[in-house]
């Protein structure tokens, strides 16, 4: 750990797989630009791998007022070790105040390696930070200025808020899709510091065989329109509905984690809590009674199409269109109305 | 060559049971009014290291952390085909962080003998994920998470597949190793029902001092001490003595257990709240649905 350094700067793990930035590490730049606008402290982003200089510049256009840039052949691929020894050794030297990971499948494996071996604390998952104070009653005194990590709890049914005052710096991974992608400045610099590692082929004790990487088959996120089936379609054949609606809108089909584990669709359709987080000009919700951690991924839509069977489903509760009744007989009359544009 | 496992369990309430009465006025989750349940993935992990030891042989060791009542998840573990148990429960490491519990846990795993240790991904209260690579570098070994399947193990060496959300990777290393398992590894297996009849009557020494407690209610401390330790003796005989550890015994250094030990703290909680929007009923008539699709279309919704 270090100690509490109010002048640190805000960090971003700006992952890179192959040479290419993750949208993740992006994303985050847009929310720490603004977390250090407001403690009035720089902007940094870590990179690693092999060969990534030139992305650098990319990051400064996001938001990065500098950048670290660790650069081995050994540290070409993630690897939990190399990478968490690298970051830990630049954390002790630069003394940042908050460093943030994305909660991908690899800020998720990295974060909480760090974050033991530097002895600080680390919440996971979070779905907003900004700066706030925390009254402690027990000492009598406020502390100013603190990351405040907001994240869901206890499968999505509250809301925790978690703060680290004393041993810094305040780590969080944030969940991707969360923090809107700021808009690239081609104009703006940054300083950028090519920093010397020690690091040898000890320090990679897990060896990668082979890799395959599948591009999802739905980009949920990037989808104007999601049309999301539940448990409540019945079956495989009839989720045929929710891609019949998909397509005549030119949406993606989605689906709660219930029609997932059910098998009516793979579980690169999942939106919610566990699944893909979105915020679609338009959602439909077909025979989804809307638990929580599914709405914590979908409620941030800009309009919400619901339709049930049963009046009391909480997803009427957000919902913006409401229509009670048998999918069976709705959805092919939305489908025939949206393909004759009235 | 066998293989000895530790494997890390958690009970936890089952949030996918909550509903308003489980909700406390203040907004915090009244953990009492949920059941108590063994976390999904760490079942997944048990499974993994009953295989390894039914293929391989070795010694499959469950550690859990928790109150007395977290006993239970043990024995479900015992009836499933764990050898060994070991209770680590101290009032002292109350309102442990992950990192917190991750430096008890290690302290715990390190009494044991071990090449594999095996935790769940993530439990399903916190969500976190973080325990088993917490865990990994307080223990100084390689860790190997979302381990989807065991590809080989041999000459101390082991290869897995690690599901990577978009995709997979295949990895190897040197033995020890820990590693986090997700529900994709395999189907774990129910209680052995002969297992079942042998173990049900095991126990922790301090589930054994409530249980004597509660039946003799006018006993002295003393003379409840004695009958503990007569009942303690007796089970351990019979082979049915769950271990049961205290910070003391883990020689844990108490400024990284328990509240001083947690960096993070909670500032505060809030139930979630689903908020009404301003909606509308849409009759389930082809006009209700026609009107509804033309005003999507004029606000250019639909284009």
């Amino acid at each position: 750990m270090i100690s509490v350094n109010p002048k640190g700067e805000v960090w971003v793990f700006a992952e890179q797989h192959g040479g290419k930035l993750e949208d993740i590490g992006l994303e985050l730049l847009g929310r720490a630009r603004m977390l250090g606008d407001k403690l009035g402290v720089k902007v940094g982003a870590v990179l690693i791998g092999d060969q990534i200089k030139g992305l650098a510049e990319k990051l400064c256009q996001y938001g990065a007022d500098s950048v670290y840039v660790l650069e081995n052949p050994l540290l070409e691929h993630y690897q939990t070790n190399s990478y968490a020894k690298v970051i830990d050794d630049l954390i002790h030297k630069y003394q940042p105040q908050i460093m943030i990971y994305g909660a991908s499948p690899c800020g998720r494996d990295l974060a909480p390696r760090v974050a033991s071996a530097i002895k600080a604390g680390l919440t996971a998952d979070c779905t907003d930070l900004q700066i706030g104070d925390h009254e402690s009653k027990a000492e009598g005194k406020t502390y100013k200025n603190l990351l405040l990590q907001i994240r869901p709890a206890f499968g999505g049914n509250i809301i925790a808020t978690i703060i680290n005052y004393d041993r810094w710096p305040q780590m969080a991974t944030v969940r991707e899709g969360v923090m809107q992608m700021p808009i690239p400045d081609v104009k703006r610099k940054g300083q950028i510091f090519a920093e010397k590692i020690t690091i040898q082929q000890s320090d990679l004790p897990v060896e990668i065989i082979r890799e395959h990487k599948q591009g999802k088959k739905v980009n949920l996120k990037a989808s104007r329109i999601v049309v999301a089936g539940g448990a409540g379609v019945g079956s495989k054949e009839n989720f045929r509905l929710v891609w019949d609606l998909a397509n005549a809108l030119g949406g993606s089909p989605g689906a709660t984690r219930a029609a997932v584990d059910l098998g009516f669709i793979d579980r690169d359709h999942q939106v919610g809590q566990t699944g893909t987080t979105v915020r679609p000009s338009l959602y439909i919700a077909i025979g989804i009674s809307g638990a929580i951690q599914h709405q914590a991924g979908m409620s941030d839509s800009q309009k919400i199409i619901a339709i049930n069977n049963d009046p009391t489903a909480p997803i009427f509760d957000v919902a913006h269109y409401k229509i009670v009744g048998d999918l069976n007989d709705i959805v092919p009359k939305m489908v025939k109305a949206i393909k004759a544009r009235v | 060559m066998a293989y000895n496992c530790v494997v890390t369990i958690k009970q936890v309430p089952d949030t996918k049971k909550i509903t308003g009465q489980a909700m406390n006025d203040d907004g915090t989750v009244n953990r009492g009014a949920l059941p108590a349940v063994f976390n999904p993935e760490d079942l997944n992990a048990l499974e993994l290291a009953l295989e390894i030891k039914d293929k391989f042989g070795g010694k499959v060791t469950v550690v859990t952390m928790g109150l007395p009542a977290a006993t239970e998840v043990l024995r479900q573990a015992i009836y499933r085909g764990a050898d060994d148990a070991i209770l680590v429960t101290d009032r002292r490491a109350g309102a442990s962080d992950t990192l917190a519990t991750s430096y008890i846990l290690s302290c715990a795993v390190k009494q044991l003998n071990y090449d594999i240790v095996l935790c769940g991904r993530q439990a399903i209260d916190g969500d976190t994920a973080q325990v088993g690579p917490q865990l990994a570098e307080k223990l100084g070994i390689p860790q190997i998470t979302y381990v989807q399947e065991l590809l080989g193990l041999e000459n101390n060496t082991i290869t897995a597949r690690r599901n990577m959300g978009n995709g997979w990777q295949e990895v190897k290393c040197k033995l020890p190793a820990l590693l986090t398992v997700i529900d994709e590894a395999n189907e774990p297996r129910i209680a052995a029902a002969k297992r079942l009849m042998k173990y049900k009557k095991a126990r922790t020494p301090v589930e054994i001092q409530a249980q004597l407690k509660k039946d003799n209610p006018s006993a002295s401390d003393a003379e409840l001490k004695e009958l503990a330790d007569m009942k303690i003796a007796e089970l351990e005989k019979q082979g049915l003595l769950i271990k049961q550890w205290d910070l003391d015994n883990l020689k844990a250094d108490l400024q990284w257990c328990g509240r001083d030990g947690s960096p993070t703290k909670v500032n505060r909680i809030q139930s979630v709240v689903l908020t009404a929007r301003e909606s509308k009923t849409v009759e389930p008539t082809d006009s209700g649905i026609t009107d509804m699709v033309h005003e999507l279309i004029t606000d250019k919704t639909i284009s």
